[in-house]
């Protein structure tokens, strides 16, 4: 298994861009359940306990398939990703900005998660703070998709992302609007905030990753650029690149 | 009643001897121009004993097998053992604090700030007393914010204080705020360790972990007045006053239509008509008792004759001393309207941090005041009945308990009443100003409220 | 010695899992809020109660050693 991923077979490629479009996924079913949780949903099927279960296990599952992600990606051999960049952003040589962001992505949840195994030991305030991290990752780790991923032009990881983000959207208006008006600077910088990043989509994704010639103006090295237009074998990339 | 300017008025002539075993004790020698000086109060109580040093750890403090056979009791409203709870905090290997607790939130009780602003060198004895018996470094004197003149008092009399031979222990004082729960003792710690002064949810135990995590004695300015005179006279002599489960003296606060009401000192077990009659005797018909305070109960007018002031005559009429508190409610009065009025209040005074008290005292206010305007649907009363069943011990401190004992009680002591107005609403007596005082403050806890003087 | 089951009523915010978790101690008031049966936890029941506890998003459920505490207000 290791030596098909080390000789930098699609196989690997694959299983990178998959299991990444499956930690998004998950993200985002998590973020859903999260203010699903935080709001008190419950049926008699569906008790607190369960839907605050849930919650629990879908995020774990999505830190399992982000760290396959991950690894996946340093053991590929087609692009040149370290262990080091997967938690130090925007040192890598292969797209550093926006494999960067994934890199500050997964910081953020590491430090989510494991204040969250470890909640007994600390204080609720704290753990809560940190938590609201998750607002933050959130973009940030599909920014990334969008800028790393080799799929972007393919409706199906599209139409996906604009599920996603629709779901999230909705979830952050539902979380923002309990409890208003109060701390209502916070709720409306936060609706600003989910905005304005709606807008910069918008606006950016035609020209950046569906535009023209986005791995090369991403930072793919040169090296790569060549290898992949030269090789025959370059159609099973998918055509983004 | 306007706290600021009241006279105190003890019940017998004004001597500097002390008569053995008799009345007055704490307020031996009070004069209505001021503050005891310092060379004053050693004229009338002699010095404190300098007590023989903690013998290392192990070896127990005389004062506290004194205050044990004494029978001393706290005269905050719980009327915890203060033995006990001297022990607790003496068991501690670290170093002890002290607190002296003049905060008195309760609106109709005054003898704490009475204490500060006329015998502050009596509290401060006691209170060097026990942190010497508790072997503590640090004694912090709080005094309730909005009482000005005792917290000027006490400054004078710390600094009167430098230098005396049994003051080992430094001390300093801190305005504390004014509201109801701010002196509960988890609520004062709180406030020392620089939070908000509500409480906190216990274990540990302020006698465990208090301010800066040090076992903290949060002792009641009355009774850090009586170790001192303990400390002086004895247990026996102690004993000689008030009753067999609770001996000794008490200062209660008499409010109501009476020539002279205001801070009284009284034997446990002492008569409510023998009381009356040292206040010069009522002005109009008292209609009932309230007694311990808003977190104490009522009681009706056809038993005031055989009162007596101790806890276990109370205790039968299902009340107690608590603050001592000894409010007698005018026949002229509402006693439905001024239920509602307290209950609404002491809703408002929730720290606001338990769900029960919140919406239980809320719940409770709003059913009291349905009753009080006719507007009932269904039976309140039962309803009143069933809520504070359901907010007691649910809360972090007394408050909804107390709440629910003021409540319950009226409804027992004015059951026609209350059966009156919800038939037929408002009576004539709602209309009238309020007899049960309520300072005025705007909210409860919140850190930042100002004091305010009482109407 | 006995364990019981005991709400910290400050941290508690009516969430509720614990009475779905262990209904044969808690029980909700009208507002949300646990009342609780503070009898000694049976070996039967005394798996259920170390999970609501865990359950609790604000920590407000303990499960406490028994000790006798006098509330001294």
């Amino acid at each position: 298994m290791t030596a098909i991923l080390a000789t930098g077979g699609s196989l690997s490629w694959y299983l990178t861009r998959s299991t990444g479009a499956v930690a998004l996924l998950l993200l985002s079913t998590a973020v859903v359940l999260g203010v699903v949780d935080v709001r008190r949903f419950s049926t008699p099927r569906w008790p607190r306990f369960v839907v605050d279960a849930l919650h629990r296990n879908v995020s774990l599952l999505a830190m399992v398939f982000l760290c396959l992600h991950i690894l996946t990606s340093v053991l590929d051999s087609f692009a040149p990703i370290s262990l080091i960049d997967t938690v130090v952003p925007f040192a890598g040589s292969y797209r550093p900005f926006w494999l960067g962001l994934g890199a500050v992505a997964f910081d953020l949840l590491i430090a989510v998660t494991l204040t969250s195994l470890l909640r007994q030991r600390m204080g609720y305030a704290s753990w809560r703070a940190i938590h609201w991290l998750t607002y933050a990752s959130w973009p940030i780790a599909l920014l990334h998709g969008f800028g790393t991923g080799s799929d972007v032009h393919g409706t199906w990881l599209l139409v996906l992302s604009v599920i996603c983000l629709l779901a999230v959207l909705a979830s952050v208006i539902v979380r923002v609007a309990d409890g208003w008006p109060e701390h209502l600077g916070a709720r409306a910088a936060a609706l600003g905030g989910a905005g304005a990043f709606s807008l910069f989509l918008l606006i950016w994704m035609p020209s950046g990753p569906l535009g023209s010639e986005w791995a090369r103006r991403s930072g793919t090295p040169s090296s790569l650029l060549h290898h992949s237009t030269a090789s025959s074998t370059s159609a099973s990339h998918g055509s983004g690149e | 009643m306007n706290k600021e300017t009241l006279m105190i008025d003890p019940p017998v002539e004004r001597t500097t001897t002390q008569a053995p075993g008799s009345l007055p004790r704490l307020l031996a020698g009070i004069s209505p121009d001021g503050a005891m000086s310092i060379d004053q109060h050693l004229a009338v109580h002699g010095q404190a004993p300098v007590l023989a040093r903690r013998r290392g750890r192990r070896s127990e403090s005389p004062l506290i097998e004194q205050i044990e056979r004494a029978g001393l009791r706290g005269h905050g409203g719980a009327g915890f053992p203060t033995a006990t709870k001297l022990r607790a905090v003496a068991a501690s290997r670290k170093r002890a604090v002290v607190v002296v607790n003049a905060a008195e939130g309760e609106p109709a009780s005054l003898k704490d700030r009475t204490l500060m602003q006329t015998l502050p060198h009596l509290v401060l004895d006691g209170a060097q007393l026990a942190a010497q018996a508790v072997g503590a470094d640090e004694l912090i004197v709080c005094v309730c914010e909005i009482a000005q003149a005792s917290v000027e008092t006490s400054a004078h009399a710390i600094s009167e204080r430098r230098g005396m031979p049994l003051d080992s222990v430094r001390m300093h004082l801190t305005a504390v705020p004014g509201h109801y729960v701010a002196g509960q003792e988890a609520a004062l710690v709180n406030h020392l360790n620089g939070g908000p002064a509500i409480p906190t949810f216990t274990p540990p135990m302020v006698f465990e972990q208090g301010v800066r995590r040090r076992p903290t004695l949060v002792a009641n300015a009355e009774t850090l007045a009586h170790v001192a005179l303990i400390a002086r006279h004895g247990p026996e002599w102690f004993r000689r006053l008030g009753t067999p489960s609770q001996p000794g003296s008490a200062l209660v606060t008499l409010s109501g239509a009476l020539a002279h009401p205001g801070v009284y000192e009284i034997e446990h077990g002492a008569s409510l008509v023998s009381l009356i009659d040292a206040a010069g005797g009522m002005l109009a018909n008292p209609r009932a008792l309230l007694v311990g305070g808003y977190g104490g109960s009522w009681i009706g007018g056809e038993f005031l004759r055989g009162v007596a002031l101790s806890d276990e005559h109370l205790a039968s009429h299902g009340a107690s001393l608590g603050a001592g508190v000894v409010l007698l409610l005018s026949a002229d009065a509402c006693p439905v309207a001024e239920t509602a009025r307290v209950a609404r209040w002491m809703a408002g005074q929730s720290a606001g941090q338990c769900g029960p008290c919140v919406h239980g005292l809320d719940s409770i206010a709003g059913s009291v005041e349905e009753i009080a305007a006719g507007r009932v649907q269904g039976n309140a009363a039962q309803r009143v009945e069933r809520l504070a069943a359901l907010v007691r011990r649910r809360g972090a401190c007394g408050h909804p308990d107390g709440t629910a004992r003021f409540v319950t009680s009226a409804l027992d002591a004015f059951a026609p009443e209350f059966a009156d107005h919800a038939r037929h609403g408002p009576c004539e007596g709602c209309a009238r100003p309020g007899e049960l005082p309520l300072p005025v403050h705007r909210r409860t806890a919140n850190p930042t409220h100002e004091p305010v003087p009482f109407r | 010695m006995s364990q019981r089951v005991r709400v910290n009523p400050i941290a508690c915010e009516a969430h509720g899992m614990c009475a779905e978790l262990l209904p044969e101690r808690i029980s909700l008031d009208e507002w949300g809020y646990p009342i609780v049966d503070s009898e000694p936890l049976t070996p039967a029941v005394l798996d259920h109660a170390r999970r609501a506890a865990q359950a609790c998003p604000t920590f407000a459920l303990l499960l406490e050693r028994d000790r006798e505490r006098e509330r001294a207000s």
